[in-house]
């Protein structure tokens, strides 16, 4: 480190160069830092819980041609045909489903007559088997009770009153509705007039897509309404992971086969669900390593195109300093200081550019707070650059023999 | 003529430059290429997606809005609902106000070809009413739209997509065929062309770059029938005693899950309709039927785009993404180009001492940098292709839209040499700044 002095009163006598190395990597910096944790937003995105057994499970869409005033008689058809298949440990018929492609949801009051609702949340429906097949794990209270269901017809005829009284929640609403207490036996207001009380409480119930932003995403509730394949038509099957491919074949099979004057929509397992619905956060994660990396590349040539320069244009400096018994190492030494000082200033730069940057996508994109985590990454990602891209022009440096001093070019 | 053969000359020092230092010379190019590529694949995309999708009319079609929820919920300043309830669409589309309104929701039917061996399959339908053709200027391929007459006897009439017609009919003119929706018998009156407005701007409830409709019913039609739609629909009380038969469709219930566009061809009629709406839901809130006070707005398409966002935040996100990108290319460039110009010091020393003046440096200069701007281009191009290609390969409802026009593609050229020349000028200006005597005194 005794040799930043001389580096200093050399840079001094070429400002521009310098410059451009530090602003270079200041944007790098900056841009790399945001993008790293533009792609951990992706993947932390990627890895929200669902709630479900998604390994085990398979889904089956089906629509029915013009109205069906059959619907419910049929639908329980189906269910008893589908229970009865080989590998098939349970099945349950519901409005919709995570990644599935449409959400029903409804405010929830806390008050009766209320003006701003406490929260809006996803509004799953479902049968007596809805929870067992879908995996989820129940973290306080219980199940529906049998007699707590009522059928969707009866709930949705005009002018019906009748509705059901208990409703069971995911741990983020009941966290949100009623905070540092106890939600079971509690009481909400969602639909119809009359009150729910708060059964049981599941750890997780993703929504089934992005309603109400990130920060809403776990807000799901259940309620005891059996519904009729009409209804969203999202027939689950809960199998072993293995014989999931076997048992979607049959499935399609044994439905057309109680009805086949219906058309299939979709059929494929949870799993591929959601790989779909988040193909396009992954292609922006990739795309995203592809700039990083085109930037360490863009920038590492720019070090090593201006490291070469100063280095032919310093030959007969380095060969005079290796004549007056400076050592190999001395003179790589100090073309890789000199870089690591320009990086660092680069690096303080780029940080604050990181910052500023942050605050705009926090701004346009709704996207958190950079963490400082991340400053300390880019950091030494670019120190570790600089050191890569100067080596071979700084080794040529130091293979400058001492000769060189006495040519007169 | 002169500037002409000068302008060969430093071509041609230019290209010399480059053969005397190949390596630097190629990472200058492909730093270049790689910015230019990025830049110009996501402003493909963004161009495509941000364009008029009604080009020469989009400034006469108008969605207008109006505040038909209750007070629950309500935020004062809060802009007013996006969609209307059928009551206010119905109420506004019989008034006529404007030189053309539509009324319409997305949908689905089932389709049961009469062809042996095609399975019934669901296609999306458009439930809209007459002046949805003309206002839209969908292009026919036979036949044409239904007129007051279809909408207010519900009848039983179809328009459909060339895709459809292909499908079901093998193409051709099948104006006078029927087909079956929903076990219902409709006559074909209408067969499109090609038609692809992007964004889908009528509806961006629904998918917003998808394809349009392959059905086209009266909206009428599809409320007696009670078709399925498709689509938001947000109801601010419970249905109850409002709903007869039709639930959450029927025509008192408070729910708004419809949208509304009108054409307007002169700004006093874009200012009168403003007032009408002002007026109407005065009336509306008289009648006791409307709560909130009285909002309305009169968006153009690309004013209700605008406001809706209809460009998706990643791919503005890319824009940015590649711009700064290239801005890390060109600061790359300067300092290469730097080192290139001022390791010819001597060279350039020695064209001052003989006679050439700081200006045919910087020219030279500048010939060198626009040469490698325009190479860079050249590779960027087929970067933004490789680009596209790979957009085109991903699953959005876009996908197949990102393709270069000559527009762009010019403008990539533009950019190149434009930023290799502005690239060129810091470094151009150092060696115009050579003195010959320095240079000639160290040999």
């Amino acid at each position: 480190m005794a040799d930043i002095r001389p580096i200093l009163s050399t840079l001094r006598r070429h400002k521009t160069a310098a410059a451009l190395i530090v602003l270079e990597v200041a944007l790098s910096c900056a841009i790399i830092c945001n993008a790293v944790f533009l792609i951990n937003d992706r993947l932390q995105r990627m890895d929200r819980p669902s709630g479900l057994a998604e390994s085990e499970i398979v889904r089956v869409q089906l629509a029915g041609i013009g109205r069906d005033d059959n619907a419910e008689a049929l639908s329980r058809e189906d269910v008893a045909a589908l229970s009865a298949m080989p590998g098939v440990k349970s099945v349950a018929l519901t409005n919709q489903l995570p990644f599935a492609n449409s959400s029903w949801n409804s405010s929830v009051n806390l008050a009766e007559e209320q003006q701003i609702p406490n929260l809006n949340a996803a509004t799953y429906l479902g049968d007596e088997l809805l929870l067992e097949t879908l995996g989820l794990r129940l973290v306080a209270g219980r199940d529906f009770t049998p007699d707590e269901y009522v059928d969707w017809s009866v709930f949705s005829e005009p002018g019906s009153t009748v509705q059901p009284h208990s409703i069971i929640i995911t741990r983020a609403m009941a966290e949100r509705l009623y905070p540092g207490e106890d939600a079971i036996g509690k009481q909400l207001y969602t639909w119809g007039e009359e009150p729910y009380r708060v059964v049981g409480v599941v750890e997780h119930l993703i929504r089934p897509n992005e309603n109400g932003g990130p920060s809403e995403v776990q807000l799901s509730m259940i309620l005891p309404i059996r519904v009729p394949f009409t209804i969203g038509s999202n027939y689950v099957l809960r199998t072993d992971p293995d014989r999931r491919e076997e048992v979607l074949k049959a499935a399609v099979a044994t439905l057309d086969k109680v009805n086949p004057n219906r058309i299939l929509m979709e059929h494929e397992t949870m799993q591929q669900t959601r790989a779909d619905y988040y193909a396009q956060d992954r292609s922006m994660a990739w795309l995203l390593i592809a700039v990083i990396v085109g930037l360490l590349v863009v920038t590492a040539l720019g070090i090593i195109g201006l490291a070469s320069f100063w280095v032919q244009q310093r030959t007969k400096q380095i060969g005079v300093r290796r004549a007056l018994g400076a050592t190999r190492g001395q003179i790589l030494r100090y073309f890789q200081t000199e870089n690591f000082l320009l990086a660092t200033v680069g690096i303080v730069i780029g940080m604050a550019l990181a910052y500023g940057i942050n605050l705009m996508l926090m701004e346009r994109y709704e996207l958190a707070r950079l963490p400082a985590i991340y400053l300390p990454v880019g950091a030494v990602a670019l120190w570790l650059l600089g050191q890569v891209a100067v080596f071979g022009p700084a080794r040529r440096a130091a293979a400058v023999p001492p000769a060189v001093a006495t040519r007169s070019v | 003529m002169f500037r002409n053969s000068m302008f060969g000359y430093y071509f041609d020092l230019a290209l010399r430059s480059f053969r005397r230092n190949k390596v630097l010379t190629a990472l200058m190019v492909l730093a270049i290429a790689l910015g230019i590529g990025a830049s110009m694949t996501t402003l493909t995309v963004f161009h495509v997606l941000s364009g008029d999708p009604l080009p020469g009319k989009s400034h006469t079609v108008f969605y207008p809005q109006i505040e038909p929820r209750s007070m629950g919920g309500f935020v004062p300043g809060e802009e007013p609902s996006e969609q209307w309830t059928r009551f206010d669409a119905e109420a506004l589309l019989r008034d006529a106000k404007g030189d053309r309104q539509a009324m319409m929701s997305g949908g689905a039917v089932a389709v049961e070809p009469q062809i042996e061996g095609l399975a019934p399959f669901y296609a999306d339908a458009r439930y809209t009413s007459a002046d949805f053709f003309p206002m839209f200027e969908l292009p026919f391929a036979h036949g044409k739209g239904w007129g007051a007459a279809e909408d207010s006897a519900s009848a039983r009439v179809a328009v459909i997509s060339a895709a459809l017609n292909e499908k079901l009919f093998g193409g051709g003119d099948s104006v006078g065929r029927t087909i079956q929706l929903d076990q219902q018998t409709f006559q074909v009156i209408g067969v499109l062309d090609e038609w692809r407005p992007t964004p889908r701007f009528y509806d961006l409830t629904n998918t917003r770059y998808g394809e349009v409709e392959q059905v086209f019913l009266p909206f009428s039609t599809s409320r007696a029938l009670e078709l399925g739609t498709s689509g938001n629909m947000n109801c601010w009380e419970p249905v109850g005693d409002a709903g007869d038969d039709g639930g959450n469709y029927s025509i008192n219930a408070p729910c708004a899950w419809i949208q509304y566009w009108v054409e307007l061809d002169s700004p006093e009629k874009v200012d009168a309709y403003e007032r009408y709406l002002v007026n109407y839901s005065d009336q509306q809130r008289a009648a006791g039927r409307f709560e909130r006070p009285t909002n309305v707005r009169l968006r153009d398409v690309m004013g209700w785009l605008d406001y809706n966002g209809a460009v998706p935040g990643d791919v503005r996100l890319q824009v940015w993404l590649a711009m700064g990108f290239l801005l890390v290319c060109l600061v790359n460039t300067v300092g290469l180009l730097l080192a290139k110009f001022l390791r010819r010091s001597t060279e350039i020393g020695v064209r001052r001492a003989l006679g050439a003046s700081r200006r045919a440096i910087f020219a030279q200069c500048l010939v060198e940098a626009g040469t490698i701007g325009l190479a860079g281009g050249v590779l960027g191009l087929g970067l933004a292709l490789l680009g596209l290609w790979g957009v085109r390969q991903q699953p959005t409802g876009y996908a197949e839209l990102a393709q270069l026009d000559a527009g762009m593609l010019l403008l990539t050229f533009v950019i190149a040499v434009v930023a290799s020349l502005l690239a060129g000028m810091l470094p151009a200006w150092r060696a115009c700044q050579i003195t010959p005597a320095i240079q000639l005194k160290s040999q």
